[in-house]
Parts: C-alpha cells; sequence; structure tokens
C-alpha cells in the first residue's frame, strides 16, 4: 500500500510540474512538450491509482503466456517496439531518400522538409529501433547468461517506458525544429536530463542483475552490453552538457564552443556509432549467433583480447571525422592511427561470430535467421574494414563530405546493426510467446533476400555517387582552375541517388514482412503450410533461472 | 521447435558446466565454462590477425614519429617530416599562384577592351572566368549562364545594360542597383498599378499593347488605348515601340525574351508592383584581375557584342 502511494504520489508531482512548466513555458514547442509529459504522468497515475496490474494487462495485449520463470514481460513489449521503430525509421528514411532525389518533395512544408527529417531519421533508426533491440536484447540475454531474475523489475519497466518518452520528446522534437544542432545529439536540453536519468536506472537494472548472478563467470555478451552502457552515459554527459536559456525553454547554449565543441561532438559521435552501434550490437551477436548455430563460441581468448582491445582503441578514434578542419594536425593524426589499430580488434567480433559456425556451416543452407546472422557479420566484416581505410588522410581528403561517408555508414547499419537485430528478432519472438515456431521460416527467406539486395544497391549507388563527388569537386583543369560548380556535382549523382531510394525500398519491403511474419507469431495464428525449413531447437523447461524467482 | 531436443546438440558431457570437453566437430577443447548452453573453445587468437594487428600497431607508431602527434603544453611535436596541414595547403596555393603569375600580371596591365586583341591571354581569362563564374555567379545565373526568372540569361544577344565587353565590365565591377557602390547601374520603374498612376483598367489596357509589340496578342480595342498610355508613360524608358533602352537598363519588349515572364499575369504583376532586380558589386568582393577575366568569360559566351567606335571585332567571340 504504502509503495502505491509513493508511486502515486510521484506521478501527481510529475503531472503538476509538467503543467506548470507547460503553463509557463516561453516558446510552443517547450510547452507542447511539457503536456506530452504531463499526458504521460498522468497515465502513470491513473493506472496507479486504479491498481492497474499492467502486467496482467500486457498478457492479455500481447496474449503472452502466463508469466515464466524469467522476467520478459518488458522485453516483449520492447520487440514489439523495436519492429514498430523500425518500420518508422526506415520509413522516414525512404522518404528523406525521396526528398534528396525530388526536392519537390519537402512540400514546401516546414515540418517535413529535409534539414528536420533527417535527425527524425537518424534517430529513429539507431536511438528507437536500435536501442529498444539493446535494451530488450541485454534484458533477455543478461538473465538467461546469468541464471537469474532481472534486479529491480519496477526500474527495468521504467526504463522501457521512459526510453519510450525519450523517443516521442525527441522526435516530436525535430519535426517542431528543437534541435541544439549535434548530430546524432540533437534533443535539447530537458529531454537530455530524462535521458540521462532513464539510462542510469538502465544501468543499475543491468548491473543488478550481474550481481545477483548464479554462475560463475560474467559471459562475454555481458561485458560488451556493459560497457555500451556505461560508456553512452559517459558520452551522453559530457557532449551534452549545456546551460538553458531558460528553464521554461527549449534552448540551451553548450558549455564548449568551436574546435573544443566539433572535437567534443565527434569523440561523441563516433562513439555512438562504438559503443552504441558496435559493442551494444556484439553483446546481442555474442549470444543470439552460438544460441543459433548451436556450437560453442570459436575462441574465448579472442573474445577477451579483441573485447579490451576495441573498448579502449575506439574512443580515441573520434578526430577521424575533421581530417582537415580546424582541429591541430596532432589530435587528427591520432584519431586516424588509433583508427587504423582498430582494425583488427573489430574483425575479432567477426572472426569469432564466423568461426563459430565452424562444424555447422550446413546450416546456412537450411535456417534463414542463421543466414541473417552470417550476412550481418559480412557487413559489419566490411564497414569495419572501410572504415579505418577512410581514417586515413589521403583517403579521407576523397571521401570526406561525399556520400561515401553515408554509403559506409548504412552498410553498417542496414548490414550490420540491421540484419543482426532482425536475426534476434526471428530468434525471439516464438519462445518469448511459447509458439512452435515462427509463422512462416520462408518469409525470413524474402526478407533475408530483399534486405540484402536493398542494401548491395544502397551501397553500391552511394559509393559511385561518393566517389563521383569527391573527384568531380578536385578535377582542375589545365589552367589550374576547378572545372565543376557544386551544382554540376548534384546533377551528376542524381540517378544515384534514385537508386539509393530504390535499395532503401527494398530493405523496407523486408521489414515489411518481417513486421507480418512476426504479428502472426504473436497473435498465435496456425503457421504457414510450407516445405519446413532448419530450426533451433528450444526447450522452455530448461530456459529458467537457478535460483527460484524471488525479490531481487 | 522440437522441444524433446536438449538445449544444444553437442553438449553431452558436461551439463554442469564445469570443466573442460572435446568437441568432436572441431577438434579443440572447450573453456569449460558454460552459459545458458552456450560454451567457448580453446582456440589460440587466429595467428593472420595477431600479426596484422601488430602490423597496424608499428604503422601507428611510425606515423606519429612522422607527423605531428603528441600534444604538450604549447605546442604539439612537428613529426619528423616536418608536415603540417597549414604548411601544406600553403605551399599548394603558392604553387598555383607561381603558375598564373605572369598571366594575371599581364591581365592586369592590359585594359579590359584591348583583352581581345591578345588570343592567348584572353583564352586563359576565359578559363579563369569560368572557374570564377562557377564560384560566384551560377547560384543565380545557373551553371549554363541560361539565367532564371529575375536573373537575365547570358548566354543570348538581348543585353539590358549593353553587351560590349566594356559594358559587361562595368555591370559587374559595379553591380546592378547595388547599395554601396556609387557608380552602380541604378533605375527604377514606377509601380504604376500600386502607386495609383494608372487604374487597374489601364494597366490592362498597357498590358495589352505590351502582348500585342511582343507578337503574343492580335491588336484589340484595349491595345488601342493601352498605346497612348504606353506612349505616355512607358516609352521615354523603353523606346516608342519597345525596342527598350539600354541607358535605364529597361528590357526590350519587342521580343521573345522576358525577364520576369510575359504572360498577362506577369506583366501585369510587373507594371502594378515594378520591379527591383539587384547584382552585387564585384568589384567590392573580387579581386580586379577575377572581374576582368568574368567579363571577358560572359562576353565569350554567345552574346557578347563589338566595343562601339573600335575595329573590327578581333576576337571569334563577337561572332554571334
Amino acid at each position: 500500500m504504502e509503495m502505491v502511494v509513493l508511486r502515486a504520489g510521484a506521478f501527481f508531482a510529475a503531472l503538476v510540474l509538467a503543467v506548470v512548466a507547460c503553463a509557463l513555458s516561453v516558446d510552443w514547442a517547450f510547452g507542447v512538450h511539457m503536456a506530452i509529459c504531463a499526458l504521460a504522468a498522468g497515465i502513470g497515475l491513473i493506472a496507479t491509482l486504479r491498481g492497474t496490474n499492467v502486467d496482467a494487462i500486457s498478457r492479455g495485449i500481447l496474449r503472452s503466456p502466463d508469466q515464466g520463470k524469467y522476467d520478459d514481460e518488458i522485453i516483449r513489449w520492447g520487440v514489439i517496439a523495436t519492429v514498430f521503430w523500425g518500420m518508422a525509421g526506415f520509413l522516414a528514411g525512404l522518404y528523406i531518400a525521396l526528398e534528396l532525389s525530388f526536392p519537390a518533395l519537402n512540400l514546401g512544408f516546414e515540418y517535413i522538409n529535409f534539414g528536420r527529417l533527417r535527425p527524425l531519421h537518424t534517430s529513429a533508426v539507431i536511438f528507437a529501433f536500435g536501442g529498444n533491440a539493446l535494451i530488450a536484447t541485454s534484458f533477455y540475454v543478461v538473465q538467461r547468461t546469468c541464471r537469474a531474475r532481472l534486479a529491480f523489475p519496477g526500474l527495468a519497466r521504467f526504463v522501457f517506458w521512459g526510453y519510450q518518452l525519450f523517443i516521442v520528446l525527441a522526435a516530436t522534437g525535430y519535426l517542431m525544429g528543437v534541435t541544439q544542432g549535434k548530430e546524432y545529439a540533437e534533443p535539447e536540453w530537458y529531454v537530455d536530463l530524462w535521458l540521462t536519468i532513464v539510462w542510469v536506472s538502465y544501468l543499475a537494472v543491468f548491473v543488478g542483475t550481474i550481481l545477483k548472478r548464479s554462475e560463475p563467470h560474467i559471459y562475454v555478451a555481458n561485458w560488451f552490453y556493459l560497457s555500451f552502457i556505461l560508456t553512452v552515459a559517459m558520452l551522453h554527459l559530457v557532449n551534452n552538457a549545456a546551460i538553458p536559456v531558460s528553464f521554461f525553454g527549449s534552448r540551451s547554449i553548450p558549455l564548449a564552443g568551436g574546435v573544443q565543441s566539433a572535437l567534443i561532438q565527434w569523440w561523441y559521435g563516433h562513439n555512438a556509432v562504438g559503443f552504441f552501434l558496435t559493442a551494444g550490437f556484439l553483446g546481442m551477436m555474442y549470444y543470439f549467433v552460438p544460441k543459433q548455430a548451436e556450437r560453442p563460441v570459436y575462441s574465448y581468448r579472442l573474445s577477451i583480447i579483441h573485447f579490451w582491445a576495441l573498448i579502449f582503441l575506439y574512443i580515441w578514434a573520434g578526430p577521424h571525422h575533421l581530417h582537415y578542419t580546424a582541429l591541430p594536425d596532432w589530435a587528427q593524426t591520432l584519431g586516424m592511427v588509433f583508427s587504423i589499430m582498430l582494425w583488427m580488434p573489430s574483425w575479432g567480433g567477426m572472426i569469432n561470430g564466423l568461426m563459430t559456425l565452424n562444424g555447422a556451416w550446413d546450416k546456412l543452407r537450411t535456417d534463414p535467421i542463421m543466414r541473417m546472422f552470417v550476412m550481418s557479420l559480412a557487413f559489419y566484416g566490411m564497414s569495419t574494414f572501410e572504415g579505418p581505410m577512410m581514417s586515413i588522410k589521403t583517403v579521407n581528403s576523397l571521401s570526406h563530405y561525399t556520400d561515401w561517408t553515408i554509403g559506409h555508414v548504412h552498410s553498417g547499419a542496414l548490414g550490420w546493426n540491421g540484419m543482426v537485430t532482425f536475426g534476434s528478432l526471428y530468434y525471439l519472438t516464438p519462445r518469448l510467446w511459447n509458439r512452435p515456431r515462427l509463422y512462416s521460416l520462408r518469409m525470413v527467406g524474402w526478407h533475408f533476400w530483399l534486405a540484402t539486395l536493398g542494401i548491395v544497391f544502397y551501397a553500391a549507388s552511394m559509393w559511385v555517387a561518393g566517389v563521383t563527388q569527391g573527384l568531380m569537386w578536385r578535377e582542375y583543369g589545365p589552367d589550374g582552375y576547378l572545372v565543376n560548380s557544386f551544382a554540376e556535382t548534384v546533377a551528376a549523382v542524381h540517378p544515384m541517388y534514385v537508386l539509393r531510394a530504390f535499395g532503401g525500398l527494398l530493405y523496407l519491403s523486408g521489414a515489411t514482412i518481417m513486421t507480418y511474419n512476426i504479428t502472426r507469431t504473436i497473435l498465435g495464428h496456425a503457421l504457414r503450410d510450407e516445405t519446413p525449413l532448419g530450426e533451433t531447437p528450444f526447450n522452455p523447461a530448461k530456459d529458467v533461472p537457478l535460483k527460484p524467482a524471488s525479490a531481487l | 521447435m522440437a522441444n524433446d531436443h536438449g538445449d544444444g546438440g553437442t553438449h553431452s558431457a558436461h551439463n554442469s558446466g564445469h570443466g573442460a570437453r572435446l568437441d568432436e566437430a572441431t577438434g579443440v577443447h572447450t573453456v569449460g565454462h558454460e552459459w545458458d548452453g552456450i560454451e567457448e573453445l580453446d582456440n589460440p587468437l587466429p595467428r593472420w590477425w595477431l600479426i596484422l594487428f601488430y602490423i597496424c600497431i608499428l604503422f601507428a607508431i611510425g606515423y606519429v614519429i612522422a607527423y605531428p602527434a603528441i600534444p604538450g603544453r604549447h605546442s604539439a611535436s612537428a613529426g619528423m617530416l616536418g608536415w603540417s596541414s597549414r604548411g601544406s595547403l600553403a605551399a599548394e596555393m603558392k604553387d598555383a599562384d607561381a603558375g598564373r603569375a605572369a598571366m594575371r600580371a599581364a591581365i592586369a596591365a592590359t585594359s579590359i577592351e584591348d583583352l581581345a586583341k591578345d588570343p592567348k591571354l584572353q583564352r586563359a581569362a576565359i578559363e579563369g572566368g569560368r572557374a570564377a563564374f562557377k564560384q560566384n555567379c551560377v547560384q543565380c545565373h545557373g551553371a549554363g549562364a541560361a539565367g532564371g526568372k529575375g536573373f537575365p540569361n547570358l548566354n543570348d544577344d538581348d543585353w539590358l545594360w549593353g553587351g560590349d565587353i566594356g559594358a559587361i565590365y562595368q555591370t559587374l565591377q559595379h553591380g546592378i542597383r547595388y547599395p554601396g557602390d556609387d557608380a552602380t547601374r541604378s533605375s527604377q520603374m514606377p509601380a504604376f498599378g500600386r502607386d495609383g498612376i494608372l487604374t487597374p483598367a489601364q494597366v490592362q489596357d498597357v498590358v495589352s499593347f505590351v502582348r500585342v509589340i511582343s507578337k503574343q496578342d492580335p491588336a484589340s480595342a484595349a491595345s488601342q488605348r493601352g498605346s497612348a498610355i504606353f506612349a505616355q508613360n512607358c516609352a521615354v524608358c523603353h523606346g516608342a515601340n519597345g525596342e527598350g533602352g539600354r541607358a535605364v537598363g529597361a528590357p526590350r519588349l519587342s521580343d521573345a525574351i522576358w525577364l520576369y515572364g510575359g504572360d498577362r499575369a506577369t506583366l501585369t504583376e510587373t507594371v502594378t508592383n515594378a520591379r527591383y532586380g539587384v547584382m552585387p558589386a564585384w568589384g567590392q568582393r573580387l579581386d580586379p584581375v577575377t572581374v576582368k577575366m568574368l567579363a571577358t568569360y560572359v562576353h565569350s559566351l554567345g552574346g557578347g557584342e563589338a566595343t562601339p567606335g573600335a575595329a573590327a571585332p578581333a576576337a571569334p567571340t563577337a561572332a554571334k
């Protein structure tokens, strides 16, 4: 009872604060955001006062089986959120790709112009799709590999729902033009503060679960997840240090300025790639690949060495985003050499993933989920070779500011992050909802080919576009004058932009098939009548913590 | 999923997860840990991986010695090669400038009208002008200099303020209606409708007349009325038959070339509210040689006229 009063009081206080802040807001975007916060607090308050059994309701909505031995409620929500935000992010991506090809699609309407939709797309795919995938899988993996239920179950629910509120505030902010102008860190100070609270809670749940583990050792996936959570917390705090112009407004002034600000931004930006999109997803890989392959991880020693080498080297590589700028030469040099040294540590993850299939390569013929994981690792290896190469100053002088960078990012994001997430979602869904198998494994095969083709179109067109731009920008005539105007380089890459949008369409189509497949699996529809494919067996009786469930 | 299987196919001897076992598929021992059915093999680091890692580290060390890398209290290590990005840029710029110095000096010493007498110098000026045009002019006049609404096409022989090279140079140097340059080309068409000089009906009549002299419409009663209004209000600048007046930059109305548009709606808008196109005085922004090169380039685009009073044009550029 005391707990209910305490919680209701907290929600009520949040509601009052949000309403007051909304009333006092000095700009309309801040007012809208506080109204959204008030709405969220109001929902929380009503749910608490009515004594709603949220888990029971979610079991009804999600059609999930009775509470399992592990605390999986929030992970089911996470799977759904990952699919939902993935579709939103891919769709936004396709639209802005079309806007770049056909600028008329801006429709002269500020809310959907490229400048506002672009951060919406990047945040939706990285933080909403990727972030939900990381939170959901980390909660799943840490419980299984520690043989323990989640620590602080209430806090874990707060992490999930609080993170969704962060996503909504960030996304609506972009559309209303609220941004602090830092790539991948666009949300303003109050949204940053909220994310800090959510993220520290995430850290507490994750570390708490590791501390109460029933296994003597901590599995490598959890090292990667933990390094991701810790480092992202540090990056977020430092890069977003700012002074609000008004406590009731959506503007702030960053603490650092000039080249220092640029360096901090790219220290953050590169390690968002390094720790969010690499370390976190390697955690995912280290659990789901051996599980799906039913094989031991290739090398324990390699996992130790490449883990420590990766996290030590990655954090210094950011300055390679600022080659040939006002950043002092010494910092550019260090950014480049650390990127080059990072090549092998990055590949360590690919080797350990691919070689885990030793003794199970035949699965590639029969198991479309395994195919997804292997393609993901292949793209991981390709982009972690391409990255160090592009950090070499001579290469960078050609590639910088061109679409080559966009192609590089997307071969990593669509290939590595996307494919490993799809594979994990396909692995998780039947297990979380206790279905005999996915609605259709053939559809996973279709998704695989659509996604792969989409990435090929995307990456190839952007390589051609990037190299074309780079060469045209630096082309000198016999008299020593530049040959091309900027507009001519834009016209030259237009066909590539259209091809890129086509690749995006293929990728989105694949994801649509996944959404359909996963939805039918969750709803428990009769399995699709199809020729059987390879499956990985699952024994629910063994999917239990070692110690009986207890409240921490 | 077949529930009668165990967690892992090769998982047989050591369910407890303690103690290494031989993995039959690969012939390698496991380390002995086990998490949720996941084991780890005791493979060594791949040799090629380790060697490449060492090579990358050695390269990094070498690079750090060769290039600026180690920050100190006041400055960083200079690197054994003595390279710096500023130094490298300055050297490249110096080379480029040195290569052009003689040509630029010659252009600076030659008057704009005389440039065409030296074909080699003229060609160099055109190339330089082409580059400067792509950097400074394409934003309004377009990459092909074909212009757009409000921005003249520079490829044709219809010139607002004159198309001989001296006139083009003058326009470039001082701009058009550009505040802050006393010698800028200036004129202002009255806003006949807005300021009540003509009634809306009279505006329509004069528009009808303009559409007749531009051979878009046959003569009508309205254009008859407009003819008189035109003679009183417009002819002083645009000429009695709309042939235009270069002294005040008044466009020729009797041809098919339009700066803002020759349709009825646009003409009505123009007569009612007037226009006030502005071009910057490039003499304030670019060095004199670049302005000369730009003038030569624009003159060469196709519509350049011979200098009045000069001998027969020597340049191929004046040919239409």
